[in-house]
Parts: structure tokens; sequence; C-alpha cells
């Protein structure tokens, strides 16, 4: 007997028949979902969703009833239910994403980007300014935000893995706490600590520090993350050929987390580029471009499009969409910058 | 003659570079403890005037009124939150019991059922929908989510309504804490859902692979390892889901009607929210007045702090229960 002709068989997966089976399951659902919304009092698409799933799950259940036992059909059902869960955890991020193309792209003229809103209201046709001052005032906070926040979230990284000493249970808890700060408390917070008391003016400064409060956590859970990572090995090399402990993590740990770090600190500025609620209370939000970020009121993307949706017109909706897709292609660079240089963990 | 090398002294003792390194990062490290202390002392040092001319009441009275005379001296006032927190609480704890089992049965997909490749783009999906900012959740919450969920809030009275938080006074379904309450439940699903993933992930092999073994179908698997495993890890993701829907600012803003009356009624469109309260009288508020949100700042960073040491508590016995 020769085994040449002999296919490999892979009994796990779903033959040809089973393929079938389940599609015309599918489908046979469908149509009765439709016709079963059609005679009965349900409606909408709530009620295509809802019977469509039941009979599904229900259908797949009889099959698996049929086939095997009663705990199989109680496993395909809640197979059924779990993915019905996933599909609702995604079916808003496409909604939102869809909403914000539809409705933004109208907005979206070349000259917006060159004008600043100075010379012009929320309530003006789109034609009429721009979000210019919105933009750089959103960069020169975020990147003062970056300056102020990535040495102490590294620095705390660096604590809790490098120096493991005894505050390192209490400080993990601390940077989780201070990732769930309410955005509006980090906004009153410095309003308490340094406007009232010091500086008695709104400036972007004021913003950037708000913001900081808020970056911290992120990039330092995160590289806390992306330092674990690092093989123990690397380490004690380096003490090994006689480093000190600075000159081996200055010089072959943090090195070789590079890209890690980096993630986390696009990670940390994607958190907080949105953030509305402090900028609304400290930083004034003015329609000009503004490029001294001590002095004076500053514009950012999100008071921008706060200010344009509160005026309530049809154009000042277009432009908050309009504003909402710059910030979102902002967001979704940065994330799969982040994405790219993660997927490369240690690097040299 | 031959020379002897005067013995190199061996020590412990860490050079004057590592010592100075270690100093540098121990601040560094202890940043968060600064931080955080100094919003506790700025916070109440601003607000703890209020706080004790008001007394007990500022938790349980929801009259929020200041009036003045010509000068602008402050003639009347009464800041009570009672109608802040409690709205604050009821959305928050609306968003978690919507939240939690999609989060779970999402969490559940990813590991145990999704092709692998699905599985790195539905993961990358999720973490960027934990960067998309508030203000983005709130717009689209108030011109598309709300007509349906004012819809299904209908649906949940008229067959639902015996229930009493369910019931509504008035027939008005508009800007409910409901409504504000699924629209944080879209925003915490990242977080919940992580958190879910990374405790049912950690799930050990050998427990999985001898369910299998025995002859268990996924679920039954799933029902005696995983869920007994990571229970403890689910609660504390969803403790900190409910610590980030009690902060939320500009969403529930954009989506809650504000009234200053306490609501139990989850369907009825009249709410509370303390972040919100920041922001809606921030604008027109005196000094004096700042000095009243400053104490609700308060009160609600102490919430949060509260809610996530207990999550944090929760999610650290993980991996002891179960079997």
């Amino acid at each position: 007997m020769s085994y040449e002709n002999v296919k490999p068989r892979s009994p796990w997966k779903a033959s040809k028949k089973d393929r079938l089976i389940n599609a015309s399951i599918f489908l046979a659902t469908l149509v009765f979902s439709f016709v079963f919304v059609l005679i009965s009092p349900l409606s909408g698409k709530l009620g295509y969703f809802v019977t469509f799933f039941v009979t599904y799950a229900l259908a797949n259940a009889a099959l698996s009833f049929k086939r095997y036992s009663v705990k199989a059909a109680k496993d395909s059902a809640i197979q059924v239910l779990i993915v019905c869960g996933s599909l609702l955890a995604v079916l808003p991020i496409a909604s939102i994403v869809f909403t914000v193309i539809s409705k933004g792209y109208k907005g979206i003229q070349p000259h917006i980007f060159v004008e600043d809103m100075s010379l012009a209201t929320a309530t003006d046709p789109i034609s009429n300014g721009g979000l210019l001052h919105a933009i750089t005032g959103t960069l020169t906070m975020v990147a003062i935000a970056m300056v102020l926040s990535v040495p102490l979230g590294i620095l705390t990284a660096l604590y809790l893995t490098e120096i493991r000493g005894r505050f390192s249970r209490p400080i993990r808890f601390l940077v989780q706490a201070m990732s769930g700060v309410p955005s509006v408390v980090a906004g009153l917070f410095i309003l308490s600590a340094v406007i009232y008391p010091i500086t008695k003016a709104n400036s972007g400064f004021m913003g950037s520090l708000a913001l900081t409060i808020l970056m911290i956590p992120t990039v330092a859970r995160t590289s806390e993350e992306v330092l674990k990572l690092i093989p123990e090995d690397l380490r004690e090399a380096g003490t090994a050929l006689g480093g000190t402990q600075w000159r081996t993590v200055a010089m072959i740990v943090v090195p070789a987390a590079r890209s890690g770090l980096i993630t986390a600190v696009i990670l940390g500025v994607a958190r907080i580029i949105g953030e509305t609620a402090p900028l609304l209370l400290v930083t004034g939000g003015g329609d000009k471009v503004n490029p001294n970020p001590f002095d004076g009121a500053m514009g950012s993307l999100p008071y921008y499009i706060w200010k344009s949706f509160g005026s309530g017109s049809e154009d000042g909706i277009t432009r908050a969409w309009a504003g909402l897709l710059v910030l979102l292609v902002i967001i979704i660079i940065l994330f799969s910058l982040a994405r790219l240089l993660s997927s490369r963990k240690v690097s040299r | 003659m031959q020379t002897v090398p005067a013995p190199r002294e061996i020590t412990t003792e860490p050079r004057r570079s590592d010592k100075v390194f270690r100093r540098v990062v121990t601040a560094g490290g202890l940043s968060s403890l600064g931080i955080l202390g100094l919003i506790t002392v700025f916070l109440g040092y601003r607000g703890s005037g209020i706080i004790f001319e008001q007394g007990f009441s500022f938790i349980t009275s929801a009259d929020w009124t200041v009036s003045y005379d010509e000068s602008g001296e402050v003639v009347e006032s009464s800041f009570g939150l009672a109608a802040m927190l409690v709205g604050t609480i009821l959305s928050a704890l609306v968003a978690v019991v919507v939240a939690v089992p999609v989060s779970v049965a999402m969490a559940l997909f990813l590991n145990f059922y999704s092709p692998p490749s699905l599985r790195k783009f539905l993961i990358a999906i999720i973490d960027l929908m934990a960067a998309f900012p508030s203000l983005l959740f709130g717009l689209w919450g108030f011109l598309v989510l709300m007509p349906s969920v004012e819809y299904w809030a209908k649906l949940l009275n008229k067959y639902l309504g015996f229930i009493p938080i369910f019931d509504v006074d008035v027939y008005i379904f508009t800007r409910s804490p409901f409504i504000a309450g699924v629209v944080l439940a879209i925003m915490i699903i990242p977080i919940i859902t992580s958190v879910s993933r990374e405790v049912f992930s950690q799930t050990p092999l050998d427990r999985i692979q001898a369910a299998f073994a025995l002859g268990a179908t996924r679920w039954s698997m799933i029902k005696a390892v995983v869920i007994p495993y990571g229970r403890s890890g689910v609660i504390g993701g969803a403790m900190l889901g409910l610590g980030r829907a009690m902060g939320e600012t500009v969403a529930v803003y954009t989506v809650l009607n504000i009234v200053f009356q306490v609501n139990w009624q989850i369907l009825l469109g009249a709410g509370g929210n303390v972040a919100s309260l920041i922001i809606l009288r921030f604008g027109e508020a005196n000094l004096y007045e700042i000095d009243a949100l400053m104490a609700a700042g308060l009160a609600l960073f102490m919430l949060t702090l509260l809610v996530n040491g207990l999550a944090d508590f929760i999610v650290k016995r993980t991996g002891k229960s179960g079997r």
C-alpha cells in the first residue's frame, strides 16, 4: 500500500459541507429577520439587529444540539453572543470615524490651514477664517507639555524598573491614581496654584502645565512596560563589564528601549492632544496666531472645536467637524507611528 | 625585585555618580506623589472656606445659587452638590452596567475566538479608541447617538417602567443621565476591554488544556477556568472605568441637561454632573463662586481617588482567586 495518494486531512477544519450549512443558516436568518421585522410590531435598526442575533444564536444552537449535545448547543449560542458583543464594541468606532469624515470633509479647504480666526467669527461661512491659530497653539502647548512630562514620566518608570526601592508599590499606585485625575481637576489645580496666586493671567503655558499632569501617567506606565521587557542579562552584562548603575542604565538599558520609549511619548501626546476641559479653564482661547506661550490667550484645536460647536449655527458646526477631522487625523498618524515603532520592541 | 600592588579595596558602597543617579531617579519617581499632594493642598486651600461655611449641606443640599448686590458683594449664597453627585454616580453606573458585558465579550472574543490576524487589528482599533478625544464622543453622542438612545429609552420606559428608576414623571427623554451613561459606556469600553483581555490572557495554559482534555466545550472551559481566574481583574477594570466615567467632563456636558435638583430617574431629561457643573458655571463665576467650584473639584478628585484606590486593590488580588 502506498501513501503517496493519500492527502493530508485536517479534521478540525470546517469541511465544504459545514461551510455550506453555516452560510445557509446565516442567509436564512438574514431573510427571516427581514420578514419578521416586516410582519411584527418591531421596527428599525434595533429590531433587525435583535431578531437577527437571537434567531442566529437559536439556529446555531439547534444545529449543534442535533449533531452533538445540549452542551454543544449552549457553546455555539454563547459563541454567537460573544461575537455580537464584540460587534457592539466596534460599531461605535466605525460610526464615529464615518461621521467625522462625512461631516468634516466639507469644511476641509486649503485656506483654513493658513488663516486664523482674528478677522472672522465662528458663525461665518467656512470660506472665512481658518484654524491656523488652533494648530499652532495645540502644537506649542503639546510640545511644552512633552518637554516637562517626558523626563518625569521616564524617571518614574526607571525608579520602578531599575531602582525598585521601597517606594515602588506606593508609586505604582500613585501613578495609577494620577491617570484617573479628572482633566477638569487638573485645570482647576493650575488655576488655584499658579494663575490666581502668581501670574494672574491665562496663557498657553498654563495649558501646557495642566496637560503635563495628564500626560505623566501615560508616559510612566507605558515606559515601565517597555523597560520591563529589557532582558535582565543586558543589565548584568553592563555591571559585569565594570559599569556603574548609572552607566549601565544610560548606555545600555535606555538605548535598548529607545523605540519603546518613543512609543510611550507618542501615546502620551495622543492622550493629551484632544483634552478640552483644562484648556477651557486656563488658556483663554485666543483667535489669533500667538507665538508666545507665556503671554496672552492662546488658541487650540479643542477650544476651536468647542467654540464653533457652541455657536450653534450650521457653519459653526461644519467648522467643528472639520476641526475634529484634523484632530482625528493627527491622532491616527501619531498612533500608527507608535504601532510601527513598537512592532520592533527592542532595538539597538 | 617585584613590587606588590597595594590591595584594591572592595566595597559595596555605590560610587558618587550612582548616588547622584539614584537620588535623581527617586526624586523623579516621587513627582507623582508631589503633584497629587499639591492638587489636594491647593484645591483644599481654596475650597475649604466654602466647605466649612456650608457644612454638611455642601453634599446634602441640591441648591446652587449666588446673588450679588450692585457693588458685586455676595448677598446670599448656597452651594450644594447633592444633585450633581447623584447625577455623576448614576450616569457612571449606567456606563459601567452597559460597558462591562460588551467589554467582557470583546475580551473573550480577542483571547479565545478571534483568528490571529483579526486579533491584532482589533487590538489596534480598541487602543486607538482609548485615545479618541472626549469632545469627539460628545459631539457624536449629541448629533448621532442621541436619537437612537432616546428611542431605546422610550422602549425601556414602556416595558420596564414599573421599576422605579425607569419611571419618569414628565415625558422628556432628551439629554437624560441614561444618554450620558451610554456615551460614557462607549468611552470606557476600551479601558475595561484592555484590562480584561490582559487578565484573561494570563490564565495558565495548563489549566485551559486540562479543561479541554477533560472534554470541555469552549464555553465550559471559559466558565470553569477563565472566568474564576479573571473575575477580580474584570471587577478592577470596571472600577477603573467607573473612575474615568465619573471624571469625564466635556462629553457629558454636551449631552446632559444639567438641573439643580436631585433626580433618581435615569431616563428623565434632567441630571447633574460635578465636572460639567464646573465648566457650566466657570464662565460667569466670580472669585467667590470659583472657590465653591474648587471645593466641588476637590470632592470629585477625592471620589475618583477612592474609586481608583479600590480598583487598584481589586486588580492586585487577581490570580490569587480561582481554581
